[in-house]
């Protein structure tokens, strides 16, 4: 490593960085992002992805703007009845603490995986994926308590109507990010365990996922502070 | 020694990042339970938000670690959707005052 901020895969050539390493980077005839393909288009993806929950929270903000309803109280709505008293909005707590211990095990992954440790890339990545389900299942958890609640997309008892179909649009695709994200982790640590990227002889492909699964995190950051603390 | 390959880094850098994660990720719980209200609390919610973003994007995605290009292709079309929150918030209040004017008694 010559550079810590130009360092890409390589480094036998002195490449320019910062500014001047884009226009080197584009005005060659040549591959214009140093990463293998399959990073640069899950970037590509996740970027198509970013617009798509920009707009779910957009259109969210301005239903909630526009309602002359006022909204339902988020913080008691979420609340959970644990040790003899209501404690605001703990589920969903709980819920952050688990995606971020799943990022945490999967950024490990990422980096054993570049050590060629098979047996520990495998096992952070099932812990991820495992951690992952465990949100899931507490979202639908969430989401039981509330349509027993009598929250619908179209109307709830507690206020602003918009706040059913919000929440359900948003943290529905969320956590359909998070199923696939299960699914897609528990592909890749199989294939890692059997020793499938040990044979071909990169692991790039644990950090393509681990790219999948922080974005899934770094979503949730912005829907939880949106949709649950605004 | 070996040619490096792909994003090899110290693990502690990652320790300390899942840590300042786990510790904002408190601090901006504490904002709802402290009951924050106001300037205040949108302060607070969105400087903890960008904060634990910008750890994610930059240290568990390696972005602080690729080339100019790659981060400017995928950080700055992003930018185009702050003029699409800015407008639905004007657009927002338009129609919120709307409906105070026609809808209301």
């Amino acid at each position: 490593m010559a550079n810590e901020a130009g360092t890409t895969t390589g480094g036998a050539m002195a490449m320019p960085v910062g500014t001047q390493g884009v226009v080197a980077d584009w005005s060659t005839d040549r591959q214009t992002f140093q990463v293998p393909w399959g990073k640069a288009m899950m970037w590509i993806f996740l970027l198509s992805d970013t617009f798509i929950f920009s707009c779910f929270l957009t259109g969210y903000m301005h239903v909630r703007i526009s309602t002359t309803v006022p909204w339902p109280p988020v913080s008691e709505v979420f609340a959970l009845h644990l040790f003899g008293r209501d404690i605001p909005l703990i589920l969903i707590a709980i819920m952050t603490f688990v995606l971020i211990t799943s990022s945490g095990t999967m950024a490990l992954a990422v980096n054993y995986g570049y050590r060629r440790d098979r047996v520990k890339t495998a096992a952070l990545m099932m812990a991820t994926a495992a951690l992952g389900a465990t949100f899931v299942g507490m979202q639908a958890f969430e989401w039981t308590k509330l349509i027993e609640e009598g929250v619908r997309p179209w109307g709830n008892p507690m206020g602003a109507a918009q706040f059913g179909s919000s929440f359900f649009m948003i943290t529905g695709f969320h956590g359909m990010h998070v199923s696939a994200g299960v699914i897609y982790l528990s592909v890749i640590a199989w294939r890692v365990n059997s020793g499938f990227y040990d044979r071909k002889g990169t692991y790039e492909t644990v950090e393509i996922a681990g790219l999948y699964w922080h974005f899934v995190d770094l979503v949730w950051v912005f829907i939880f502070a949106f949709f649950y603390l605004w | 020694m070996e040619q490096v390959e792909g994003q090899q880094h110290p693990l502690g850098i990652y320790l300390k990042v899942w840590l300042l994660l786990f510790v904002f990720s408190t601090f901006s719980y504490m904002v709802d339970y402290l009951d924050f209200q106001g300037y205040t609390r949108w302060f607070l919610i969105l400087f903890f938000m960008w904060l634990k973003a910008a750890f994610i994007v930059a240290i568990f995605m390696h972005m602080r670690w690729e080339r100019m290009a790659l981060i400017s292709a995928i950080l700055v079309p992003p930018l185009c959707l702050a003029v699409l929150v800015f407008l639905m918030a004007v657009e927002g209040d338009y129609t919120f005052l709307t409906r105070l004017v026609s809808f209301t008694q």
